[in-house]
């Protein structure tokens, strides 16, 4: 047979009694699903084209809806699942690559959830976060490996200025998604909470919108290997410059924006003719060393005046405690530092779910590796990568992060359900597409609220748990591991992470 | 008076703003028995326009000096002084539709009954249901000095 029709993955159960064939989900679907019979005057669903990104569920005025696995799927096999089965078939009548978007969704052991949070009992008393101050904020950048001081006129001041640093009010930082992977309006959205909040979001490679300068002062700018938008005003327009080395989702691979995407707008942001396609290169191909980076590094330290601090994003990945020691070593004032489970608007699926490591490893053995080398305060630590929860994120502090990179938390705030279909451009929430009927799906003022409240909410849950283990500061956590324990981890593991096992003495 | 105004930059086309104004205008006020037991579906008072990406809802804007009020034979269509909402008596409209002619703006509709179907701004709520209901804040409930 030269066409094998795959069966749905997913089934379509609409409660007959309750639709009141209104066809708000014929509207709002973005993969063509649902569709209106006049003759029959009913709602009919075309279950193949279905993803399951719950827009209709959601919209549904009378909750007729809801989408469930198709259970008329293949045999079960342990070993042959129903996504190999699916994948080869595909790939046996096209002959290419099968991407996907968003994180790893395989079930790899979660650190995370083998750690356990400590608490203040009786002799270390817990402090009340409603009633004693809990002091979120950090500051990014190099600290100096001294003070010096001098005395002028009986007054002390610092004898040489300090390396730039950047205040964050939350150790809650969005993550780089560019304008094109994501619509404007998802970007405006980010901006506009990281104002609210005192925190910072991240262009990602795709330029500055000059819609969005207005955001400046708490915008990161991204330098990837595209370099795309790239210029001297954009590199001033944000407080931290960031070089993309890597992406957990996928490390080792560039990217590709396809033509169609390239609207005019993306076209005079990512400074590229319309409808071409952006492709990244995977290496940056002017660095291909140590001394390379610290090349760029110092370009963009000069082109920016030294005023603000030059980041380095690497993925998580075999031997990432020496690379950060090189990066440290080449000049960066922050690394940070992607996990296997970060999204994407596109990879293949063979290197999302296969390539890199644990965000909770990586981020442990180079905190680790930087304090031994006596380097730690060169640098900020960024963690990023699956951050599901203010659990997950006291926890990446405590294991040495400074701060956390956020992307797929508050796209799911916006309303994302993870359908990982982003590479078709078809997102039926409006969040990565460039359909301008979609588009508009993403009021930026009410989804500013939602990912403004979310941020508050951990906020607010971290300095519990703070308080809980009587600590006051942020940044008396960081890296302060005998705070965690864990349950279910091999000696290795234990090691690797430098916590020891739940009841064990401290 | 606060008057209802539609954001095309922010309609998502769903009609949810028709639904809950049936629903608002049911026996019931509730969706589901005003669609299937009071069949009051194609009753909304709000028209949504839609073209392939551009779509807003539209009612009537309660003019200072309606037409549809200046035109009704029966005395139906009437505009309350206090309020400012204009508004039709069904008790007392007889179908003869002139008010849809009078309108400038397209906003009252012929009803399956034959009778005047206009927005009543639902006075009878405080928040228009339309308001209250949208997904994406693309129609708002406001006092604006001009329009």
């Amino acid at each position: 047979m030269k066409h094998q029709a795959l069966p749905p993955e997913f089934s379509v159960i609409r409660n007959e009694d309750k639709c009141i064939q209104c066809q708000a989900c014929v509207r709002q679907c973005g993969f063509d699903v649902h569709e209106y019979d006049e003759e029959k005057n009913q709602v009919c669903a075309n279950e193949t084209n279905c993803v399951n990104c719950q827009r209709c569920v959601m919209i549904c005025p009378t909750k007729a809806l809801s989408i469930t696995n198709n259970p008329n799927h293949y045999r079960i096999n342990h070993h042959w699942n129903s996504v190999h089965i699916q994948n080869i078939s595909r790939q046996a009548a096209t002959g290419g690559v099968i991407l996907t978007g968003m994180g790893n969704d395989k079930p790899m052991p979660s650190y995370f959830d083998r750690i356990l949070i400590n608490a203040s009992q009786v002799s270390n008393p817990s402090i009340d976060p409603l009633r004693e101050p809990m002091e979120l904020r950090t500051y990014l950048g190099a600290k100096p490996d001294q003070i010096k001081l001098t005395s002028e006129n009986g007054q002390l001041k610092l004898a040489e200025p300090p390396p730039p640093q950047v205040r964050i009010e939350t150790p809650l930082l969005f993550s780089a998604i560019s304008y094109g992977a994501i619509s404007l309006e998802v970007c405006e959205t980010l901006a506009r909470a990281a104002t609210e909040l005192g925190t910072l979001y991240n262009t990602g490679e795709g330029g500055l919108h000059k819609d969005l300068y207005q955001y400046k002062n708490n915008t990161i700018v991204q330098v990837a290997s595209g370099r795309y938008g790239v210029n001297h005003q954009y590199l001033n327009a944000g407080r931290i410059v960031e070089i993309k080395i890597g992406q957990g989702a996928k490390p080792g691979i560039g990217g590709h924006l396809p033509g169609e995407k390239i609207t005019r707008s993306i076209s005079e942001t990512r400074m590229i003719p319309e409808g071409t396609d952006a492709i990244s290169p995977a290496p940056h191909h002017d660095i291909y060393s140590i001394e390379d980076l610290r090349q760029l590094i110092y370009n963009l330290k000069e082109a920016t005046n030294y005023q603000k601090p030059i980041s380095v994003k690497i993925s998580a990945v075999h031997n990432i405690a020496a690379i950060a020691s090189g990066a440290v070593r080449a000049g960066a004032d922050i690394i940070a530092i992607d996990g296997f489970r970060g999204g994407t608007g596109a990879a293949p699926m063979a290197i999302r779910d296969h390539v890199g490591i644990p965000i909770e490893l990586a981020l442990a053995v180079v905190d680790q590796r930087l304090r031994e080398e006596k380097i730690r305060n060169r640098v900020s630590l960024l963690a990023a990568g699956g951050f599901r929860s203010s659990a997950d994120v006291i926890k990446a502090i405590a294991l040495g992060a400074d701060a956390v990179y956020l992307a797929t938390a508050p796209l799911i705030a916006i309303g994302c359900r993870l359908c990982q279909k982003c590479y078709t451009g078809k997102c039926s929430w409006g969040i990565c597409t460039q359909d301008p009927y979609k588009t508009k799906r993403v009021n930026p003022e009410l989804a500013a609220e939602r990912v403004s409240n979310l941020i508050h909410g951990w906020s607010h849950e971290i300095k519990e748990m703070m308080g809980g283990m009587g600590i006051n500061s942020i940044e008396s956590l960081r890296g302060n591991r005998a705070h965690l324990q864990g349950v279910g981890l091999n000696e290795k593991e234990l090691k690797l992470l430098g916590i020891k096992y739940a009841g064990e003495a401290i | 008076m606060k008057k209802v105004y539609a954001n095309p930059k922010h309609c998502v086309n769903c009609h949810l703003c028709k639904v809950y104004c049936i629903a608002a205008h049911s026996k019931s006020k509730d969706v589901l028995k005003a669609y299937k037991k009071e069949n009051l579906k194609d009753t909304a008072r709000i028209i949504v326009e839609e073209t392939k990406t551009i779509s807003c809802g539209l009612q009537c804007r309660h003019c200072d000096e309606p037409k549809c009020v200046a035109s009704c034979i029966s005395g139906a269509m009437r505009k309350d002084l206090n309020t400012g909402i204009v508004f039709c008596d069904p008790s007392r409209c007889v179908g003869c539709l002139t008010c849809v002619v009078a309108c400038d703006y397209g906003a009252v509709q012929p009803g399956p009954d034959g009778k005047a179907l206009k927005c009543d701004l639902c006075k009878d709520l405080g928040e228009p249901a339309c308001v209250a209901n949208c997904p994406n804040g693309a129609i708002a409930f406001l006092e604006k000095e001009d329009e």
